[in-house]
């Protein structure tokens, strides 16, 4: 059983699985606007491979990470909605 | 007296040629292989600009620009057409020397263009290198979102009476007939083929081959570049038919993105991206435009474009065919030229007037080999 770890989300500490990616762990919290659009549309992943860039986020600062291709790290402070 | 017509190929040449058609009075199907936009268009940078590589060129491309005035009004704003001007770049004083020569013949034919001294480049794109000679700004010039506009286009001739059919895929194209993959036989008074490199096999011998390009669009950053940039030495390193050849060219999306070109290869139609040649092509980019590498690149893709061996499109009756007219080859002059060859085709196929002399885009002309120049 893989251990659960905390990240903190737009300020809110999670518990989260600490073997999954961070799409993962912000859709399994039900947070689904990742991002917004050039029209402040929320958008969502899609592909969940790194193709789409739809799941960008900010992560300990560096903006336009995907959250597909990142796991979870304790800790980390991510910020979605830019 | 306007004869019913049939348009194969949904791209933005054969979705304003079916248009143009329709609003003559002619009873119009256009067909296309998958969706409108969907080829070629799609792939698109989606430059309108006055380019001058011959006289024929130039004429066709300040006809169409005009034209293009009244259709950018007129589209969705998904069109996204944006006239902010094409900026030519002249690294050296020798670039800048042909820049004047360019800016004499376009203001004799009327067309805006304004040289710009060293100091004067800096102040219009602070992101361009220090240390460039200058450049020459075509201020009437400007880009688009060509799927968008050949979907808007496409839509606004069904609207008018044409039918459109995507998803119609022409196996073959006889006289005054077009033979369907699925069988249907549809039969007009003239068959104007669109194709783009696909053009060359329904009317055989059309020398047209393809010539494939590389573009990356960027992460947004609004305000990073003001104009459509390009690299004066464009002509040069676009021009030459064999090898692979890279230039500079920049241009802002209306959303803040950056799309960043161009690569010319001609290596069939194999659409696999070549990462050696988009890092050559990036590296140019950023040799111009230093903090470009610092945006992030979203995606990469590639496209065909309908190359001729004079670099000049066809347009026209094909006479090996009767009733068959060709509006195809335009290379990368497709979005920017697709008005006037309308217009050619509409005045051709209706025996009218046509807007400029059509003689040096008659699809039979004399040219080099394709086979050649491809070898």
């Amino acid at each position: 059983m893989t251990e659960s770890i905390p990240i903190v989300v737009d300020g809110a500490t999670l518990t989260v699985a600490g073997d999954i990616s961070l799409a993962a762990a912000l859709l399994n919290a039900g947070i689904v606007g990742f991002r917004l659009d050039e029209h402040g549309k929320p958008r969502a992943p899609v592909c969940g491979m790194g193709t789409c860039f739809e799941c960008r986020v900010t992560v300990d600062g560096v903006t336009g990470v995907r959250a597909c291709l990142e796991p979870v790290r304790r800790e980390m402070r991510v910020e979605t909605g830019r | 007296m306007t004869p019913d017509a049939i348009v194969v190929g949904g791209g933005l040449v054969g979705a304003m040629t079916a248009l143009a058609l329709t609003e003559a009075g002619a009873d119009v199907t256009l067909l296309e292989a998958s969706f409108p936009g969907g080829g070629s268009s799609g792939a698109a940078m989606g430059h309108v600009v006055v380019m001058d590589d011959s006289p024929a060129q130039f004429a066709l491309c300040a006809y169409s620009r005009a034209r293009w005035q009244d259709l950018a009004d007129s589209l969705p704003a998904s069109g996204e057409y944006d006239g902010c001007g094409t900026l030519w770049i002249a690294a050296t004083e020798d670039e800048l020397g042909g820049a004047v020569e360019r800016a004499s013949q376009y203001w004799a034919a009327g067309v805006a263009a304004e040289m710009i001294n060293s100091q004067d480049l800096q102040a219009l794109e602070p992101e361009l290198r220090p240390g460039l000679a200058g450049g020459l700004l075509v201020p009437g010039d400007g880009v688009c979102y060509p799927p968008a506009v050949a979907r808007a286009i496409s839509a606004r001739a069904a609207s008018r009476g044409a039918r459109v059919q995507p998803g119609s895929v022409v196996q073959s194209v006889e006289a005054n007939a077009v033979r369907l993959q699925d069988g249907t036989v549809l039969y007009a008074g003239a068959i104007v083929i669109a194709a783009g490199v696909a053009s060359p096999y329904l009317a055989p011998g059309l020398p047209i081959i393809p010539r494939k390009g590389h573009l990356v669009i960027s992460d947004r950053a609004p305000g990073f570049v003001r104009h459509q940039l390009v690299e004066l030495g464009y002509l040069h390193s676009a021009h030459t038919f064999a090898g692979a050849s890279v230039a500079f060219n920049v241009q802002p999306r209306r959303n803040g993105q950056m799309l960043v070109g161009s690569s010319r290869e001609l290596v069939g139609t194999d659409p696999s991206i070549n990462r050696t040649l988009v890092a050559t092509m990036l590296s140019r980019a950023v040799e111009f435009v230093p903090r470009l590498g610092e945006l992030r690149a979203l995606r990469t893709w590639t496209g065909f474009r309908p190359a001729t061996p004079d670099k000049l499109p066809l347009i026209g009756p094909w006479p090996a065919i009767p009733g068959v007219w060709i509006a195809a080859g335009h290379e990368g002059l497709g979005i920017t030229m697709a008005t006037g060859t309308a217009d050619l085709i509409v005045a051709g196929i209706s025996n009218t007037a046509p807007p400029i002399d059509p003689a040096p885009y008659r699809p039979d002309r004399g040219m080099p080999s394709i086979d050649l120049i491809a070898a």
